[in-house]
């Protein structure tokens, strides 16, 4: 039986060639935009994910997505924590109120999950403590959490965007595509965010059962305080802030006229780290 | 050539074990998934035959529409609303995971991970 001749070879590895090179155009004319969108990267996914592109799924469902009209909104969402108004009860209850509200389970040792927490001057001004200094403010516990800085380093360095900045400030996390590589960890000079090394359900905060309004997180992902955007969607202050008796501000850094701007012209506001130049937007009256 | 017998044996009992789930079940594929609907709810988001077919197409683009655009409301084809929330609209009517999601994804193999985050309505027994 004769083989296959150099010339019949040839001839059928050119015409390959030439369908292989032609199947990108005939794609892109046939089902326009989907192969960028498997081409772009993250990108390109996220373009997918937009009203008018034939991969939409949104576009699919016979109906129509918008915000909730009662929802909060503002330009630039800031916090502002009055130093002198805290006291250890009122401590106590935001951190409670938090970890009650998001399901943050009470994890023993180095793999806790913090959202918000006490610390001490040094730990969360390691810029300004010195050596001889105010002893009412030296000693005083402060309680710390997501900055939702300007120029946030973890949306940075996420390498699959699950975290990211809305347009109004809050550095938000979407778990759904959080693959747990802690690059945000990392890059976070305050230590904002935790891990989960295990599945958190088995750790609810003193055996209570979860708030059934709100998903608890799952293991393998990494989590912060989103400044309660579960609340401001329903027309309510972070539960923080709720729970603080007036210790907590919260507002449009924005407006000239918000509580937190009011609160930081007649009082001396610090934030943390700023030297670093990641602009936190949470404010230490002192 | 001596092995034919024992070759064309052992074809025979290859093929008997693979297709044993076929004519053992003879052509049945077993019971149908039963879902067990809302009692007083007659409507959900969108026509029956769509949530049948898509409604992972619809949750997923709930879930970044309302993570990513922060859009919180759903307003279905008839004007009613709805909060987009698997946890907190969703299984408001369908109360009881077992007998309505675990219906079908049982039945099909597949196993989505919602609830590994998301919470479930207790199940009442």
């Amino acid at each position: 039986m004769m083989g296959v001749n150099r010339r019949d070879f040839l001839r059928i590895a050119g015409l390959t060639a030439a369908i292989g090179m032609g199947g990108k155009t005939a794609f892109d004319l046939l089902w326009p935009g989907q192969l960028d969108a498997a081409e772009g990267g993250v990108e390109g996914w996220w373009k997918s994910k937009t009203p008018g592109n034939p991969l939409y799924p949104g576009d699919l469902a016979p109906g129509n997505e918008v915000p909730n009209p009662g929802e909060l909104t503002a330009k630039r969402w800031g916090m502002a924590l009055d130093m002198r108004r805290f006291t250890a009860a009122t401590r106590d209850a935001v951190v409670k109120a938090c970890n009650q509200v998001h399901n943050v389970p009470a994890i023993p040792g180095n793999q806790n999950i913090k959202w918000i927490w006490e610390t001490s001057f040094e730990h969360a001004f390691p810029d300004l403590a010195q050596e001889y200094m105010d002893n009412a403010v030296h000693e005083l516990p402060f309680l710390v959490l997501c900055n939702h800085c300007d120029n946030p380093p973890c949306v940075r360095v996420c390498p699959t965007k699950a975290t990211f900045r809305r347009a109004d400030g809050i550095v938000m996390m979407d778990m759904h595509r959080c693959i747990g590589c802690r690059f945000c960890m990392a890059a976070c000079p305050f230590g904002s965010r935790s891990f989960n090394f295990a599945d958190p359900r088995k750790f609810f905060p003193d055996g209570k059962e979860p708030n059934p309004t709100y998903p608890t997180r799952t293991k393998g992902v990494v989590e912060k305080c989103t400044f309660c955007t579960e609340l401001l969607a329903k027309g309510e202050l972070p539960a923080c802030v709720q729970a603080s008796e007036g210790a907590m501000l919260f507002g449009d850094m924005a407006d000239s006229g918000s509580p937190v701007r009011q609160a930081m012209r007649t009082r001396y506001a610090i934030r943390r780290k700023n030297e670093l130049g990641t602009a936190p937007q949470v404010y230490y009256l002192i | 050539m001596n092995d034919k017998p024992v070759i064309i044996f052992g074809i025979l009992v290859f093929l008997a074990i693979f297709t044993f789930p076929f004519w053992h079940a003879k052509g049945n594929a077993g019971p149908v998934p039963e879902v067990q609907l809302p009692k007083d709810q007659k409507q959900c988001v969108a026509s029956k035959e769509f949530m049948r077919t898509t409604h992972m197409q619809l949750l997923d683009g709930w879930r970044d529409s309302v993570v990513r655009e922060g859009n919180r409301i759903y307003v279905a084809s008839d004007g009613k609303r709805y909060n987009m929330s698997l946890q907190n609209e969703c299984m408001k009517c369908h109360t009881d995971k077992a007998k309505f999601c675990d219906q079908c994804h049982n039945y099909l193999g597949v196993s989505p991970y919602c609830w590994d985050c998301h919470v479930a309505p207790k199940e009442s027994k």
